[in-house]
């Protein structure tokens, strides 16, 4: 086990570094400069700043460098906040996106999970189709509508919740968690409803049944297990689909996470500060897929990994 | 003998897009206690089906009971509720299946999937539990079942499997074990030892056995008994020396010329022709009938009743009837009935 995890770090590096030069060069591709954009110099003082920032030499010099700083740790300075540190920059707007991200996919999963439970053991009856039209809504409604849908019903109208920002405490986490909990909600209910419908057929629950066991115990001792694998696939990207949601959301409710910091780097061309984010959220979903690795062997002991051999 | 299981006029029909199916049409039978009755027929005669019914295994949404009774014990298994039925399964009577390979819980230690009954059933804790897990295993022919109580069903072969599934089966000692085909599924010498397995425990805990399956061999090393099923129907029942060496019905006469066996002079092995019956809408008379070189005029009219040939064999045939004409079975079926004392074909030579 020990060995698998040395081994997947090690490709995490290589994954990190390929990640880092193909987004510094697709970077560098856009049109304008941090400096170019913000304001309105005249050539010579263009130089003047581009120089002292590096960005007249060539670009392998100017990636050469940044990979350099990078191996030592350092994420650069940010171009539009008076070069505030990158690293501290992403830590500031972590707690949020945190917050919404976690909140999202655990009430996704674990609502999906039920939903999808009872559809498939009340197979087509009106809970089977009440289901399905929830999964369906959530996986064709996109987010950002939903969220505008909450903000005007529950904010607005009944006010309910604050429409917007992070100044309530926990109440401002509500309606952003659940707009991004729709789409994970919808996996995993349709996930968990076919799954269950195939297990519920095969032959070691015939015979679990075959030995007494209730349909209760059935369903939950025998099936659901088995049914959690598919679900644990899909769980990778649907943590990075939350990562991806965060950005629309963040905005749509003027939340400061890493986000909403994201977004607006790059309408600046705050090339740090992008290309620092980029590989957070690398690390993030790399991350991601290994815990989910980790958990399949959990879940299902035939996948279970056994130390060399992956 | 005491008769543990009686079956009575039963009929079950399932509910399909396409219409209603008859899988089975009027079954009777008895089960004694202590024998093994084994059921044979080709796929779709419904025997599979007829004991998924005693077990009340079949989905409720889609089958449906149409008449008659299934009596344990004196009750009607068929009228039990759900709950009812739990504590029987399991405890009074269980089950094997077919395919060792899918019918353990992947994600399940073996010693929790045989522990399970034990605990539901039986009035006694997970140490003791175990204990007798660990017994059972040892008594089905496990290796060092301490170690591999804590094992996961991949880490076992599939002979080992159904070893496992049998030790479950057994565990709270029930009065009927139906098996489903137990050896279809394992290669030849690992059904052997099963089938020697079965014959050892049944004797050691005194358990009645309904043995389903297709293969006639296997029939003649375990069964006491054999029950012949076609289209949804026993059409013949009798002793194993009964059905094998006295067969009355032209179905089994099929059947048992269509088993390979070391005298047979042809080369070519003798098949049934034809398919079985629609069961969505079932011939009116006797179903073999279409398939049967041997058909009266009668058998495509009306469903033949059940003659008794002696107190224990049983036939549904009108070949039966006092005035049906005489006819003679294959040529390999009166070979067979030259040793049996009591046939008409029975040349007092010593088996």
């Amino acid at each position: 086990m020990a060995k698998y995890i040395v081994k997947r770090v090690f490709y995490m590096f290589i994954t990190l570094f390929l990640i880092a030069t193909a987004t510094f060069f697709l970077m560098k591709t856009l049109p304008g400069s941090p400096i170019s954009s913000a304001s309105k110099l005249n050539p010579q003082q263009l130089a003047v700043v581009e120089a002292k920032y590096g960005l007249d030499q060539p670009l392998p010099v100017q990636y050469g460098k940044y990979m350099l700083n990078l191996v030592q740790g350092d994420l650069g300075n940010s171009y539009q906040f008076k070069g505030a540190d990158v690293t501290d920059l992403i830590i500031s707007r972590l707690g949020p996106s945190f917050i919404l991200g976690a909140q999202g996919l655990i009430l996704g999963v674990a609502i999906g999970i039920i939903l999808g439970m009872i559809a498939a053991l009340k197979q087509n009856t009106i809970w089977d189709y009440g289901s399905t039209f929830i999964a369906i809504i959530g996986i064709s409604i996109p987010s950002f509508v939903f969220a505008t849908f909450l903000q005007y019903w529950l904010a607005i109208k009944w006010e309910l919740l604050p429409v917007a920002l992070w100044d309530d405490g926990w109440k401002s986490s509500i309606m952003p968690s659940i707009a991004l909990a729709m789409g994970p909600l919808a996996t995993a209910a349709r996930f968990i409803r076919t799954e269950m419908i195939e297990v519920l057929s095969s032959d070691y629950i015939t015979l679990a049944k075959s030995k007494g066991a209730s349909s209760f115990e059935v369903a939950f001792k025998h099936a659901f297990r088995n049914a959690l694998i598919p679900l644990v696939t899909v769980l990778g990207p649907l943590a990075a689909g939350l990562l991806t949601g965060s950005l629309v959301i963040e905005n749509i409710f003027a939340i400061p996470g890493i986000g909403e910091q994201f977004v607006k780097a790059i309408m600046v061309s705050d090339f740090s500060v992008i290309m620092g984010t980029t590989l957070f959220f690398s690390v993030f979903l790399i991350f991601v897929i290994l815990v989910v690795d980790i958990l399949y062997g959990i879940i299902d002991p035939r996948i279970r990994l056994s130390g060399g051999n992956s | 003998m005491e008769k543990i299981l009686e079956v009575k006029d039963l009929q079950l029909s399932f509910h399909t897009f396409a219409g209603e199916v008859q899988a089975i049409r009027g079954v009777n039978f008895d089960l004694l206690k202590g024998e093994t009755l084994a059921i044979v027929g080709e796929s779709g005669s419904g025997k599979s089906v007829t004991t998924k019914a005693i077990m009340r295994l079949l989905p409720e949404s889609s089958s449906e009971f149409k008449s008659g009774e299934i009596l344990f014990n004196g009750k009607d298994l068929t009228k039990l509720s759900d709950k009812e039925m739990q504590k029987i399964r399991g405890k009074d009577i269980s089950m094997i299946f077919q395919d060792p390979m899918t019918s353990l819980n992947p994600t399940m230690t073996i010693g929790r999937q045989i522990t399970e009954p034990l605990l539901k059933h039986q009035k006694v804790g997970k140490t003791q539990a175990k204990k007798v897990a660990i017994d059972l295993l040892r008594m089905v022919g496990m290796p060092k079942p301490e170690l591999r109580i804590k094992q996961y069903p991949h880490q076992f072969s599939g002979g080992q499997r159904q070893r496992i599934v049998i030790a479950i089966a057994l565990a709270c000692n029930p009065q009927i074990l139906i098996a489903d085909e137990p050896t279809t599924a394992l290669d030849v010498t690992i059904q052997a030892q099963i089938l020697e397995l079965m014959k050892d425990l049944q004797k050691k805990i005194d358990t009645s056995i309904i043995f389903i399956t297709h293969d006639l061999g296997v029939v003649a090393n375990v069964a006491d008994r054999v029950a012949v099923m076609y289209g949804g129907r026993i059409v013949e029942m009798g002793t194993v020396d009964e059905i094998f060496y006295n067969p009355q019905h032209p179905y089994t006469w099929g059947l048992l010329s269509s088993m390979p066996s070391l005298d047979t002079a042809e080369e070519k092995l003798y098949a049934i022709p034809g398919t079985p019956p629609d069961l969505l809408d079932p011939p009116k008379g006797d179903a073999f009938a279409l398939r049967s070189e041997y058909a009266l005029a009668i058998d495509l009219e009306q469903a033949p009743p059940v003659f008794k040939v002696s107190d224990t064999h049983f036939a549904a045939t009108w070949l039966l009837h006092p005035d049906a004409p005489e006819v003679d079975p294959p040529l390999s079926i009166i070979e067979r009935m030259k040793k049996f004392p009591g046939s008409r074909y029975y040349e007092g030579v010593a088996r």
